[in-house]
């Protein structure tokens, strides 16, 4: 079976590292504020004249704000799969960053496994597929101890 | 604040809400038409038109306050469209509102109107991936209920708010829109039914969450001279109207944004970005939270109209729940919140509904609110956010 190339879903929001991948935010190099996604041109705190910005990796691990999931099919430009898989999604707290960001859970997690607070770390994950190509995205997974074990497989 | 800062609302107009799939022009004129007749005055009296704009109807949506006034025929009239999202009624009555402040005009004409499709709202169609409300669903699948599932969570975590506070709002709205004439539902619902719909976004039920309406919402506002030389002394008045953006960090994560601000570079403010929409209103009408007799918050679910209970300060973080299960925010209560039937029995007519918020508000005030009426009432609070941060509260008394 031919092997699809992989390639990130959106360039540059991601390292495309399957070991360790990381959110790439930007570093204001005049106050150090940090954004994601990154900022390009003018520094969003207001108390800030920067307009030059250092690409800076997340935090790979944090802890759950909240979380939810999606019962039904979201509408285009999301690319569901055939039949429709519900998927759970979270706000994670990164406490380096001091901010919280969202992103997918890995299948086979849901709802009842996760709580505010949990711990979760950064994967990479097919988002969708086409003919060539598999297209990845950033997925939040439970660290040790989560509940997985009616789960589909994790991902590595 | 002294009546040189507020406006008079003549009239108020509604297109009933519902699913009827005609053009959104019909549900703005017949929203205007019964404002203009409320209000006694002539459309060909309307120095300044403003129109909260849709971007769901093309290009006439875009520029709606022209779209209404030709179609209720040129006169000549200022004008100006305003889009921002949830929030595009409160900037429209809120450019009327400076135009009469300002000594500009003496009356104007306020509508906004939407026919929306089915399902989700979804982002505006293409490939366009510099958009983050596009991408947004592109890489998260993140629908505007997948945020307020977030909230709802929280709330039950941080609270111990329960599955059955959030049916028990969606219970009172639907009994609070029964015998509104505008309302989309006027049907009764149990705690049992609304557990008993299926899950949108864990932890909130279809009949949790707001539909998406077509309707049509218009008022006519004026300066308190002008009410006085129309003969109305004592008219219903606006008295502060709040458009705030949120302050840098904003620390929760709003639609349609991946991240939160970050708080690396700067300590965070006091108050929350909903906490400081309502605030502002409060300070530029001079009152505070004690002196509202009634409030409609924008419950796009049931457990966001809690977290509106804290943010527009009828009671402190983390006690929403105990007013809702004292029975506070119901009708014959302390402060009754959308009385109306709110979002809950509308469904969202996005650009018509900041309006509608104020409509009920004059209604309520006046005494006019037929089978929801609020005794009594002489001080009222709206609040809403649009995308991206568009604050929206408007105070109206009597």
């Amino acid at each position: 079976m031919p092997t699809k190339t992989r390639v990130p879903a959106i360039d540059g929001w991601f390292t495309v590292d399957d070991r360790a991948p990381a959110l790439l935010g930007s570093r204001c190099t005049s106050c150090g504020n940090i954004a994601f996604p990154k900022e390009t041109y003018f520094c969003r705190n207001p108390h800030c004249q920067g307009m030059e910005f250092a690409e800076t990796p997340l935090s790979r691990t944090g802890k759950v704000w909240s979380y939810t999931n999606a019962g039904y099919q979201p509408p285009e430009p999301y690319v569901a799969a055939d039949p429709y898989v519900p998927f759970a999604i979270c706000a994670v707290e990164l406490a380096a960053e001091q901010l919280v960001v969202m992103g997918q859970v890995v299948p086979g997690v849901d709802v009842d496994d996760l709580h505010v607070g949990d711990d979760v770390e950064l994967v990479l994950d097919t988002l969708y597929e086409d003919e060539e190509h598999e297209y990845l995205v950033w997925k939040w997974r439970p660290v040790d101890g989560a509940d997985t074990s009616n789960g589909q497989g994790v991902p590595a | 604040m002294t009546a040189d800062h507020r406006v008079a609302v003549l009239g108020a107009g509604m297109h009933p809400w519902g699913k009827w799939g005609r053009n959104f022009v019909e549900y703005g004129l017949a929203a205007a038409g019964d404002a203009l007749r409320e209000a006694g005055v002539d459309w060909t009296d309307i120095q300044y038109v403003a129109g909260a704009d849709t971007i769901r109807n093309g290009y006439p949506g875009f520029v709606a306050g022209a779209t209404f006034a030709q179609a209720l025929g040129w006169t000549g009239a200022r004008v100006s469209s305003a889009y921002a999202a949830c929030a595009s009624g409160a900037q429209a009555i809120n450019n009327a509102r400076a135009q009469i402040l300002a000594g500009l005009c003496d009356v104007a004409l306020v509508v906004g109107a939407d026919t929306t499709p089915k399902g989700f709202f979804k982002p505006v169609g293409g490939d366009r991936k510099d958009d983050p409300d596009w991408l947004r669903f592109r890489l998260m699948g993140a629908t505007n209920p997948t945020y307020f599932a977030l909230y709802a969570r929280r709330r039950m975590e941080l609270f111990g708010a329960t599955e059955a506070d959030f049916a028990a709002v969606k219970v009172k709205n639907a009994r609070h829109g029964l015998e509104n004439p505008y309302a989309r539902y006027q049907k009764a619902v149990t705690v049992e039914e609304v557990l008993a719909s299926p899950m949108v976004a864990d932890p909130l039920r279809l009949l949790e969450i707001c539909a998406t309406s077509d309707g049509g919402a218009a008022l006519v506002l004026c300066s308190v001279d002008f009410a006085k030389k129309h003969g109305v002394t004592s008219p219903v008045t606006i008295d502060a109207v709040s458009t705030v953006t949120p302050r840098f960090p904003q620390t929760i994560i709003e639609m349609p944004n991946f991240s939160t601000d970050s708080s690396v570079a700067t300590s965070t403010v006091g108050a929350t970005f909903k906490e400081s929409v309502a605030l502002a209103a409060y300070e530029e009408a001079g009152i505070g939270p004690e002196d509202v007799d009634l409030a409609e918050v924008y419950d796009l679910s049931s457990a966001l109209e809690l977290d509106w209970y804290e943010d527009i300060g009828l009671c402190k973080q983390g006690e929403a729940e105990r007013l809702l299960r004292d029975g506070d925010t119901t009708l014959g209560g302390r402060v009754p919140v959308n009385p109306s039937g709110g979002l809950s029995c509308f469904g969202e007519a996005i650009p018509a509904q900041a309006i509608a918020q104020v409509c009920e508000l004059v209604w309520q005030l006046r005494g006019q609110a037929t089978g929801r009426q609020v005794e009594g009432a002489k001080v009222g609070i709206t609040a809403n956010q649009g995308l991206f941060g568009h604050g929206s509260s408007v105070i109206v008394s009597k």
